[in-house]
């Protein structure tokens, strides 16, 4: 039967039974103006809502009486008892309908015509119409003063045998009022089980109050228990464990009251699939999993929308019709699969189709188009950020408006609306293989237990439901015997744990909480929950456990939602406000199975030394391996429009600041798209722009170069950002662009550049400066160590100038320095000094080993300058090795 | 004088909910507007008194980790949990000496309270819209951008604190 019939059925014999009742009453005291008004509500309520349904005989018998009793409440009759029987004959007659509806989903066939005219007559004021029927409604009205008195004693059975009620209903509907009268005690009370005896309307306030009254009953009996503990013997402590177990069940009880499985949601969703599929021509197959998963109604209904606006989407966007998948070697038919499931503390709803999948390109030009983003912003976003534009108000990407979708009204409803339920919405997709929208929605109002710990002299509490273990662990070197202790791999803490290595955070580190009391730092034990994240563990440093404690879960204020490490805050039963942890936002944030996010910045800061740690920029062109290449040595970031790159002389330019500036494509094709990404390196003099598909990222890593066979314009391979990446040369690719530009003239100077040799023991500073001297026009050859640089010394290489490290392994250099001002052909070259620490006794000590100058490291300008300055004369007279030996020498002298 | 007094105690009052002497309709004809009054660092503020659910005494405030600077936490008012907002820091003021008693203002929006420390919470005037000004353009900008205007008081001039401005925290993460 419609849900709508059913909530009709239930409301109205509600009513009916209050009418009874109203209505003896008003014969009793027939100027009770309240009563009447009531009488009068009820049955405009009941004729109303027929209409609406479309019950046309109910509705004309609930007119006739509304009639009648808008009559009396105007005054205009009085209450006499045999309009009083009238209008109880009425109802009578409308719980026979109403019983025949409950039995059929229909209205019963039957004539009402006397009764309507008697009723009419009554209005009407006639003497004539009470007479007519008075002889016929006068049996009711004996009954009619006690109208509740048989119901308890008819020995009806609760529930109706389908038989019996039906023909029951039909007689009486179709006889005379008087000789339905005995009959129509049956339906009466037959009906009402039927429909309205098993549930009852509840207000959700009722709940509610309900809700928070058990909650405070929880967390006083908590507390009751834990002064129990305190006292031994207690006569107390059977009655408060009885207590205990009744309120676990009346909290048991009161949640399921609120809880309906999720298939509620769902159940409108088959049709709605099978019409979308008619309508758009597809194939559409809908799985529906965990159907019977549980969750909060409110949060039911609030979610019924997004979830039927994405099922929608799913069908209309991201299927495809049969012939294209046919097409694409996939089976004619669509899946649409939704997936419900409970994931610590949260619900999990996935929506899955096996379509298209999200068009990136479309949506980047529909950004571009509606102006949500530069092209250089969007330039710098990750695959994930650009899709997550669909959940932008106004955002669509169908091709065509069709009528079920594509007006851009709807994904960012979806988001709004889990969103205000402190739920998340999050996209993957596969170009050609489907996308997967998955809504994380938590257990608001939900009775929680969580571990009460402390950090930093703060309490924090962690829900028991990812809590695996509890560790007792010594810090560094104080643990005893076989206890746990924490090791350091580099900074970064783990603990063995049965022969596995358990990545640990420090909670206070975490929360950037500072030193705390101490206790921990004193030596003394730290405890390690161990929670579980996923499908992986991930220990939590904390400085105490507290015991465990039943907590009401509510949500952050909105202007603290942005801190994932938080699911909620509480009040504990001391009256103490404390942050409910999120052990998922703790593992995103310390990178333990975080895909996406990256490490925030700050703390990136903290545990990365800095001198080993560097900006890279990445980008993706060419094949799908990124590359990189250090962010220093890119001038800037351009996004050109196509229009603007132009052709001249079968090179590729565009005018960039008032000049003409090559492009080179990374692998020798331009690219598509309205405007082309590009990176523009600089040597001061000249720009080249290298053209790529796409820049990436900006990450903080350490960098390792592993020198691979030479790919040209590649230095080699690292792992950055978990990926092996191609860091690319940008030293070929000046050259690359000169070569195109300068045609020759510039390769002789080129040839002509002076020699400069790097001695320098970190691959990663030569990677850095090697580049960044070619850009410069020299020409550069790297050494990495003091002896290797000897080497080349003995081999006849030859140098116009010497950049070297001074702390390096074996020889430093100032013994390097020594060693080359102790005679050979190198002996008087300049010399200049790279280093972290430039303080004068450094300097000092730098010039007595025979350095000529003194240059700190990442002084990429000061570095130029200084080469400038020490081979400047030597270029000038354009001269021999003599000619810059003495000009070294006479530099020297002169400084 | 263009200002009337009418609840003097209110400053002492831990539950103002039942407002003892604010009129019923302080929008009233004459145009005439009820504010409670807080200073904070000798300057005279004002908030409508109709967003005014509370004034709090001293109260123990919990720390939240990583939150905003100006949030100072939050705090169980009767059962339910309130984010504090230190208003000195939102309006980048110096930091209340140590030990320094500060009170609160509590206020609601979107279903959620918030209480603003200030120093000390006055009492509560119903001013004339005759009085009202708007900032001077003056202003420092942090003042400017929280400020809805200024009254002239017979004695010193009083802020109206934009309460939506002053709950509206970039997101900044």
């Amino acid at each position: 039967m419609d849900d709508l019939l059913v909530d009709f059925l239930t409301e109205t014999n509600e009513s009916l039974a209050e009418l009874d009742v109203a209505l003896v009453k008003l014969e009793r005291q027939p100027n009770d103006h309240e009563t009447l008004s009531l009488i009068f509500r009820l049955v405009h309520t009941i004729k109303g809502t027929c209409g609406f349904l479309g019950l046309p005989r109910l509705e004309r018998v609930a007119h006739a009486g509304e009639n009648v009793l808008g009559r009396l409440r105007d005054g205009k009759l009085v209450a006499s008892s045999d309009i009083i029987s009238l209008v109880l004959a009425s109802l009578d007659r409308i719980k026979v309908i109403l019983a025949g509806l409950a039995e059929k989903g229909a209205e019963p066939e039957g004539d009402d015509s006397a009764l309507i005219a008697a009723l009419d007559a009554a209005c009407e004021g006639r003497a004539s119409a009470p007479e007519l029927s008075a002889p016929e409604l006068s049996t009711p009205e004996i009954s009619a003063p006690e109208p509740s008195a048989p119901e308890p004693t008819t020995p009806e059975p609760t529930t109706p045998e389908p038989g019996t009620p039906a023909p029951t209903v039909a007689e009486p509907a179709a006889e005379a009022p008087v000789a339905a009268k005995p009959g129509m005690e049956a339906p009466r009370e037959g009906a009402e089980p039927a429909v309205a005896g098993q549930t009852i309307r509840v207000g959700v306030d009722v709940l509610e109050h309900l809700m928070t009254l058990v909650s405070e009953l929880v967390l006083t009996r908590n507390q009751l228990l834990q002064l129990a503990r305190s006292m031994e013997n207690s006569a107390f402590t059977v009655p408060l464990q009885r207590l205990s177990h009744i309120t676990t069940d009346l909290q048991e009880g009161v949640m399921k009251t609120r809880m309906q499985p999720i298939g509620n949601a769902w159940n409108k969703l088959p049709r709605l699939v099978r019409d979308l599929a008619r309508e758009l021509g597809k194939k559409i197959d809908l799985v529906m999993i965990g159907a019977d998963t549980e969750l909060d109604r409110q949060v039911l209904e609030l979610i019924k929308d997004p979830l039927t606006h994405m099922v929608r989407n799913s069908a209309d966007h991201g299927l495809e019709t049969p012939d294209v998948r046919r097409a694409a070697g996939k089976p004619e038919t669509g899946h649409i699969t939704l997936n419900a499931f409970h994931e610590g503390g949260h619900i999990i709803i996935e929506i899955t189709d096996d379509g298209r999948g999200l068009d990136l390109a479309r949506i980047r030009a529909k950004v571009l188009a509606q102006g949500l983003a530069s092209e250089a912003e969007l330039a710098a976003m990750s695959e994930n950020q650009v899709q997550r534009f669909i959940f932008h108000p106004g955002f669509s990407t169908a091709a065509a408006i069709t009528a079920v979708s594509g007006r851009g009204v709807g994904m960012d409803v979806v988001k709004t609306n889990i969103e205000r339920i402190g739920g998340t919405v999050d996209l993957k997709t596969m170009p050609g293989a489907g996308s997967t929208f998955t809504i994380k929605i938590p257990l608001t109002l939900a009775i929680v237990s969580a571990l009460i710990v402390e950090a930093g002299g703060e309490r924090f509490a962690i829900p028991q439901i990812s809590v695996v273990e509890l560790v007792r662990a010594g810090a560094e070197g104080s643990a005893k015997g076989d206890q746990p202790m924490i090791e350091r791999i580099n900074a970064t803490p783990v603990l063995r744990l049965r022969d596995r290595l358990l990545p640990l955070v420090g909670l206070r580190d975490l929360l950037a909480l500072g030193a705390g009391d101490g206790a921990a730092q004193a030596g003394g034990e730290l405890y390690i929950v161990v929670a579980q994240v996923g499908s992986s563990l991930l220990g939590i440093i904390v400085d105490r456990v507290f015991d465990t404690e039943e907590i009401v879960v509510k949500p952050v204020a909105p202007i603290l939602r942005h801190i994932t490490m938080f699911s909620g805050n509480t009040i504990l039963g001391d009256g103490s406000v404390i942050m409910i942890l999120d052990p998922n936002g703790i593992a995103r944030a310390s990178g333990v199975g975080g895909g996406e996010q990256r490490k925030p910045p700050q703390e990136a800061a903290d545990t990365v030394t800095s001198t080993a740690s560097t900006a890279m920029l990445l980008f993706r062109c060419g094949d799908a391996a990124p590359k990189a290449v250090p962010l220093g040595l890119v001038a800037r970031l351009e996004d050109i429009p196509r229009a603007r790159i132009e052709i001249s002389a079968g090179k590729t330019v565009t005018q960039y600041r008032g000049r003409l500036m090559p492009l080179v494509a990374f692998d020798g094709l331009s690219g598509e798209g309205e405007s082309q990404p590009v990176l523009v390196f600089s040597d001061g003099a000249h720009s080249m722009g290298l053209m790529v598909d796409e820049i990436v990222d900006v990450v903080d890593e350490v960098l390792a170069i592993e020198l691979g066979p030479q790919v040209p314009g590649v230095l080699g391979t690292a792992v950055i950002a978990g990926r092996a990446t191609d860091v690319i040369d940008t030293d070929y690719w000046l050259r690359a662009a000169e070569e195109d530009w300068f045609r020759g003239s510039p390769r002789a100077e080129a040839r002509a550049a002076p020699h400069v040799l790097i001695v320098e023991d970190s691959d990663f500073f030569r990677q850095l400066l090697v580049p960044a001297l070619a850009a410069a026009g020299y020409r550069v050859t790297a050494a990495a160590s003091a002896a290797e640089a000897l080497k080349l010394r003995e081999s006849g290489a030859k140098i116009d100038a010497i950049i070297s490290d001074i702390v390096m392994p074996d020889m430093d250099g100032l013994g390097f320095a020594r060693a080359i001002r102790a005679g050979g052909p190198w002996a008087a070259l300049p010399m200049i000094a790279l280093t972290g620490q430039v303080d004068p006794a450094d300097v000092e000590a730098g010039r007595e080993a025979g350095f000529t100058d003194y240059v700190g490291k990442f002084q990429r300008g000061a570095l130029l300058e200084s080469l400038r300055q020490c081979l400047a004369p030597a270029a000038n007279l354009g001269a021999t090795m003599g000619g810059a030996i003495d000009h070294a020498t006479a530099s020297w002298d002169g400084a | 004088m263009s200002t009337t007094h009418t609840s003097p105690t209110i400053g002492e009052n831990p539950h103002p909910e039942a407002k003892p002497g604010a009129k019923p309709d302080p929008v009233a004809a004459s145009g005439e507007q009820v504010f409670v009054t807080l200073s904070l660092a000798d300057q005279l503020c004002g908030i409508p008194v109709l967003m005014v659910r509370d004034v709090l005494s001293a109260h123990t405030i919990t720390r939240i980790p990583l939150a905003p600077a100006e949030i100072a936490g939050s705090l169980n008012l009767r059962g339910r949990i309130v984010t504090a907002i230190d208003l000195r820091r939102r309006l980048s003021l110096p930091p209340a000496g140590n030990g320094a008693k500060q009170m609160a203002v509590v206020t609601e929006q979107g279903g959620e309270l918030y209480a603003f420390l200030v120093d000390q919470v006055a009492e509560v005037l119903s001013l004339r819209a005759e009085d009202f000004e708007r900032n001077p353009p003056t202003l420092p900008a942090v003042w400017a951008h929280h400020s809805r205007g200024i009254y002239r008081l017979a004695d010193r001039l009083m802020v109206v604190l934009d309460i939506a401005r002053l709950l509206a925290f970039t997101q900044a993460a």
